[in-house]
């Protein structure tokens, strides 16, 4: 049961791609990132199986049927990534909506935190900072 | 055996069909999860007295079709989750009822919480590793719905970068799947127990850490928690309450089910100690500058993922027992508090810890509320919280070796800065004078919804009555961990199913 090297190259370009896409901040992009991710983990599971006729009883012998049970895995899980699709994308168009853009944004509290810390530590050299500022305009 | 992920599913479908009828809904919700409270307790007595029990679904024999495996573990978590999740519906519908909105989006909530409550049930049971996988969906896909419910902006801000990261460990766990059905041939657990301990041992390290990875993001592990006190504290606050209380435990679940099924005793368990120990300590430095109630306890909520990792690491059967002991002491603890402080919401208008004061004066029984579970989570001596630790405290001094006695000494000093967390919450929140000056200061007569209170009175007094029936109870984690250990009762259990 080798694993045929055209399959692994697939799952290595869709699994590159993918996670390149995921880092992106768009969400429409990180939702192609998610597509390809699973697509690539759907041939890896394919590739997992092993090759022959179809798994029908009685049109193949025994030992030359195919693995049905890869096939199977991979439906159920095309199924959930196409309802994950479809709420991502409703996620990124109700985003654009509200924001004007999809964007996946940080995470305003901890910046806050951020500061209040930075205000803790060095009144010095913020008050440098806010002269400066002050001083500009 | 298969009632209690039948059932949610069959309200979830009648709920959506009554989307109009919010009152005919709220009854539905309540009889599917109070039947499956019912059918989880009646499982649980019955596993306890004989051992697992199978069901190959849709009587398809082992290998070839799916089975549902309830031991004692899964049965007791299953009665804890079923119980929390039966409260937090009461809350919210108490919540529903006291804001009056009939047509508020709330009309998808029933159907997407009863589909989550089937998930977790699916998890709990599942006995073949890609239906755990469609469990976690299940599970997964209603959370989003409940995350973003309302579609505000905040909450689509946080929603993404929750489903993001969700979505991601998915594809973890799915290519761990797809690779470990590659090496053994097969996804059933009880099977796989025996087959992956013929792989070589670099093969089963790799598999082990995929599988790892893709729960510990979802049991939010040190360096993959940072998504969880973003995305959990802007959601509906009984939505957070049922994710802090349930979600990350079921990837806890997930955890020791691989750690003690497929590849027990392998070289993660020293990893786990370490992530438990960051885990711990990062989490709680976390909490302690935290300015919103809802974030410090979702770091709180970080932090003691950590003490249950650390009984999972120890590995010892006083070890796992007490590990399950803490997730089902946690999982009530840290619901309550998030419903204390949905309470705190509505009674003082925000959750900033800044513009919140003299809570206690104003209302005393919101006090006792938030006080009790607050100090059960820091471990004060009666309180189950305490007991947990003690467990795993005894079974890592027990153990022995320099990592477990540094985990013993961070997980003192875990709970000392608990206790400074919530003593702060405390201090600003229910001890400071009233700030009546104040733009959103405490909203004078606000009631009390007599539904919500109720729910979480109900909840205070289970983690309290942990305590009483503790000993019962650790009999029960023990004898859950030593069957967990053994892996044979399981196994035997799957494999005698076959033979019929």
């Amino acid at each position: 049961m080798s694993p045929n090297l055209t399959y692994v190259a697939v799952v290595g370009v869709l699994f590159a791609a993918g996670v390149i896409l995921l880092l992106e901040r768009s969400l429409t992009r990180v939702l192609m990132g998610v597509v390809l991710l699973a697509n690539g983990v759907n041939v890896l599971i394919l590739s997992g199986g092993r090759y022959g006729g179809p798994p029908i009883v009685g049109t193949t012998p025994d030992g030359e049927m195919s693995d049905p049970l890869p096939q199977a895995m991979i439906l159920t899980a095309i199924v959930i990534t196409l309802g994950l699709t479809a709420f991502l994308l409703a996620l990124a168009y109700r985003s654009w909506r509200l924001v004007g853009h999809d964007e996946v944004q940080d995470d305003i509290e901890d910046r806050r935190i951020v500061e209040l810390a930075e205000r803790d530590a060095g009144p010095e050299v913020e008050d440098v900072d806010d002269d400066a500022e002050q001083a500009t305009p | 055996m298969p009632l209690p992920v039948v059932i949610p599913l069959l309200g979830a479908a009648v709920t959506l069909m009554l989307t109009r009828f919010p009152q005919a809904q709220r009854l539905v919700s309540l009889a599917a999860l109070s039947g499956v409270l019912g059918v989880a307790i009646a499982l649980l007595a019955v596993v306890a007295d004989d051992g697992p029990r199978v069901v190959a679904v849709g009587a398809w024999p082992v290998p070839i079709g799916i089975v549902l495996v309830a031991d004692q573990f899964s049965a007791l978590m299953l009665v804890v989750s079923a119980a929390v999740t039966l409260c937090v519906l009461v809350y919210s519908i108490g919540q529903g009822m006291a804001d009056g909105g009939e047509d508020t989006p709330l009309s998808i909530y029933h159907p997407s919480y009863l589909v989550l409550t089937a998930g977790v049930t699916t998890a709990f049971l599942s006995g073949d590793l890609f239906n755990l996988y469609v469990g976690f969906e299940i599970l997964l896909v209603a959370s989003y719905v409940l995350i973003t419910v309302g579609g505000t902006e905040d909450r689509i801000r946080a929603g993404t970068t929750y489903v993001v990261v969700s979505l991601l460990s998915s594809v973890l766990f799915l290519t761990g799947i797809g690779l470990i059905y590659a090496a053994a041939g097969t996804l059933n657990m009880a099977q796989l127990a025996g087959r992956l301990d013929a792989l070589p041992d670099g093969l089963r390290l790799m598999l082990n850490c995929m599988l790892l990875l893709a729960f510990g993001i979802k049991a939010a592990v040190f360096p993959l928690s940072a998504w969880l006190p973003d995305s959990y504290p802007t959601a509906l606050a009984p939505v957070t309450a049922v994710f802090a209380g349930l979600l990350t435990k079921v990837g806890l679940y997930a955890i020791i089910r691989v750690e003690t099924l497929l590849f027990p005793g392998g070289p993660t368990r020293d990893l786990l100690l370490v992530l438990a120990l960051l885990t711990m300590l990062v989490g709680i430095l976390g909490a302690i500058p935290q300015t919103d109630v809802k974030r410090l306890l979702s770091f709180t909520l970080v932090s003691h993922i950590g003490f249950m990792l650390f009984g999972i690491g120890v590995a010892t059967g006083l070890g796992v027992s007490s590990a399950i002991f803490y997730v089902v002491h946690h999982i009530t603890i840290q619901t309550t508090l998030f419903l204390v402080v949905g309470l705190m919401e509505r009674f003082g208008g925000t959750t900033a810890l800044d513009r919140l004061g003299g809570l206690a004066a104003l209302s005393p029984l919101l006090a006792i509320l938030f006080f009790l579970p607050a100090m059960n989570l820091a471990g004060i001596p009666p309180f189950s919280g305490f007991l947990g630790k003690l467990g795993l405290i005894e079974a890592g001094a027990a153990a022995g070796g320099g990592l477990r006695w540094a985990l013993v000494a961070a997980a003192l000093a875990t709970s000392l800065l608990t206790l400074y967390a919530v003593a702060r919450v405390w201090n600003l929140a229910f001890w400071r004078r009233p700030m009546r000056t104040a733009a959103s200061g405490p909203i004078e007569g606000a009631a009390l919804p007599r539904l919500m209170v109720g729910a979480t009175v109900a909840l205070v007094v289970l983690g309290i009555a942990l305590t009483g029936i503790a000993g019962p109870l650790f009999d029960l984690t023990g004898d859950a961990a030593a069957d967990l250990l053994e892996r044979a009762p399981y196994v035997d259990a799957v494999r005698g199913e076959g033979v019929r």
